[in-house]
């Protein structure tokens, strides 16, 4: 326990410390953390605006910043190689495969957290251990599925494959709101009459709003981030996302292209960062609630 | 619970619809039925099939046959195995260690009174949801051999003599991938420690002062031990995903220089796919799995004492 040594002193609470004290023990590591957190989006964006004979030449000009901003690196991105069709695979790709885990996520948590049919315990455990199952140990049994299957190389295979991990944490997540939900809603809708399937639909899922952004946000940002499926599955350069195609596509031989892998990399991370920032608060709160469940 | 027939004056001839809806085991079942077979076909069935190609010698466009452990014996005989298996848990807990040391300074830092708190904690978690490929080649620009900003920076700064060589040295090559890995794992540590940090009762603090503890004292004897549950959870997870990482090695350094940095699962991926030898990545992965299992059970038994902290009362 704590022993008894001198009086309350120099410690303090947090806010009767001085302001030089605050400086140094909160402000100035604070800052530093953020400088290291945010330098490479800093670098990504200014080796996309930078012309190649700046970047290149570090004796005549400041690497930290940019005198003549060019486009020409997005330019040849959006219009020499197939990037469009990558953002657009990706989106197509996280969107539907979010829509479907959603779908199955809620009427299985439902069904675990306020049917409570027999096993329901065990199948709530079930689809906490399926998410801890990694990508990358399940990659090469599904490639050769994918391969028989006949979906090699299709966007199907990526949109079937992605509900593996994405529906066991929206089901997870969707649990403990409907935990949240009183039962005597439910309770006077069945006495009114109601089925099951109307108190979902209307009862329980305009409650869960919340959560189900929560859920949907977290399974969109999964789903842009996946490389491990997408590189095995895809094969065609106008199937592939954009992770995998900027990873595969932008490098060619030893001669790498800075500017448009920067500017590749930018584009690609700035609509889940666009999304998030709408729904930074809901993001937050499921993945702290996921961990604290 | 109430049944749900209480409402219904005519029990005598209900739909087939209305009879489902009135069992819940079967209601129960039925609404299980997409989640369930997408995961039964897409995660159980390949787990299992993953075992089974481990054990034969499939390559890319032929059926193996059953071959035993074969696979698994030449595995204890490949030095390239043994180092993957050394850099991986290298990986694991060096980048652990660091996530979790600088993951909960920083919760630490934004538990206290600060302002724009909100947008500090969106600006935190940018790395996390940034696309790791993506980021990872930003890395990938940071440590090039000629132009990287580090080895500018550093040798403006008259540190070094010669340019770093990041990626090429086998040492280098492990620390930077470290440090990428790091650089994107601090902002989930933090943000779900500070989570536990907001959970923990100012008067316990305040009973503290008055006892007079020190800060490192109300640190180690309050917030510590209240905080010990979600940080069981919490580096599982992250030592989970640390371990089966793919996405970064294969953007930086793809296992080089000379397999110094391969983990089990890009080995896996190199053996499988572009070498063809799909049985023997298989055996890999699958070799991943005992340290796997073992994580999960630590991060059972880490939700067993938060629930028996909590007073089982949520369940």
């Amino acid at each position: 326990m704590i022993r008894l040594r001198r009086p309350v002193d120099e410690g303090g609470m947090h806010h009767l410390s001085t302001l030089p004290q605050r400086v140094v023990t909160i402000y100035l590591p604070l800052a530093v953390f953020l400088i290291v957190l945010l330098f490479p989006f800093y670098w990504m964006g200014l080796t996309t605006l930078k012309p190649n004979e700046e970047m290149l030449n570090l004796q005549d000009f400041n690497p930290f910043w940019v005198e003549n901003p060019t486009l020409a690196h997005i330019k040849k991105l959006l219009f020499e190689t197939a990037y469009p069709a990558w953002l657009w695979n990706t989106m197509l790709v996280a969107v539907v495969s979010t829509f479907i885990s959603l779908f199955c996520a809620v009427l299985a948590a439902y069904a675990i957290e306020r049917l409570r049919f027999k096993g329901a315990r065990a199948t709530g455990m079930a689809i906490f251990l399926a998410y801890l199952v990694p990508p990358s140990i399940l990659f090469i049994p599904l490639a050769t599925m994918v391969f028989k299957l006949g979906i090699f190389d299709t966007k199907l295979a990526l949109i079937l494959t992605y509900p593996t991990f994405l529906i066991p944490f929206c089901t997870w997540l969707l649990m403990g709101y409907f935990r949240s939900i009183p039962y005597e809603l439910e309770e006077c809708a069945l006495i009114d009459g109601a089925t099951r399937l109307q108190i979902l639909v209307k009862i329980m899922l305009p409650l869960a709003v919340p959560g189900l952004i929560s859920a949907g946000i977290f399974a969109f940002t999964l789903s842009w981030n996946e490389f491990i499926y997408a590189l095995t599955f895809i094969s065609a350069s106008q199937n592939k996302t954009v992770p995998v195609g900027v990873i595969t596509e932008l490098v060619e031989g030893d001669v790498y292209h800075w500017g448009s892998l920067m500017a590749g990399a930018l584009l690609g991370s700035i609509p889940v960062a666009i999304f998030y920032s709408f729904f930074v608060e809901h993001y937050v709160s499921s993945m702290t609630g996921a961990v604290k469940e | 619970m109430a049944e749900a027939t209480i409402g219904r004056p005519t029990p005598q001839r209900l739909s087939l619809w209305a009879r489902i809806d009135n069992n819940r085991t079967v209601l129960g079942l039925c609404m299980m039925l997409p989640a369930g077979a997408l995961l039964l076909v897409f995660l159980s069935y390949p787990l299992g099939l993953g075992v089974w190609l481990g054990l034969t010698d499939t390559t890319i466009g032929r059926k193996g046959g059953f071959i035993g452990l074969e696979n698994y014996e030449l595995l204890f005989d490949d030095s390239v195995f043994w180092l993957s298996v050394f850099n991986t848990f290298l990986y694991t807990v060096v980048a652990s260690a660091f996530k979790f040391a600088l993951g909960l300074w920083l919760a630490l830092i934004l538990n206290n009174r600060l302002p724009f708190k909100a947008l500090l904690r969106a600006i935190v978690l940018l790395p996390w949801i940034v696309p790791t490929v993506l980021s990872a080649i930003a890395f990938w620009w940071i440590y090039d051999s000629q132009f990287s900003i580090i080895s500018w920076s550093l040798q403006r700064l008259g540190l070094i003599d010669q340019y770093v060589n990041f990626l090429g040295d086998a040492n280098n090559a492990r620390a930077a991938v470290i440090a990428a890995n790091v650089w994107r794992g601090i902002p989930f540590v933090a943000i779900c420690l500070l989570a536990g940090l907001q959970t923990i009762p100012q008067s316990l603090y305040e009973a503290a002062v008055l006892d007079g503890a020190s800060e490192w004292q109300r640190f180690r004897c309050v917030t510590f031990p209240l905080l010990t549950p979600i940080i069981a959870v919490v580096m599982t997870f992250s030592v989970l995903f640390t371990f089966t990482d793919f996405q970064l090695i294969y953007v930086l350094t793809r296992g080089g220089p000379f397999n110094a940095t391969h983990l089990m699962a890009t080995l896996s991926f190199q053996r499988a796919i572009p070498g063809g030898q799909l049985g023997e990545g298989a055996a890999i992965a699958t070799a991943m799995v005992p340290f796997l299992l073992a994580a999960i059970i630590f991060s059972y038994f880490g939700l067993q004492r938060r629930r028996w902290q909590q007073g089982a009362a949520n369940d």
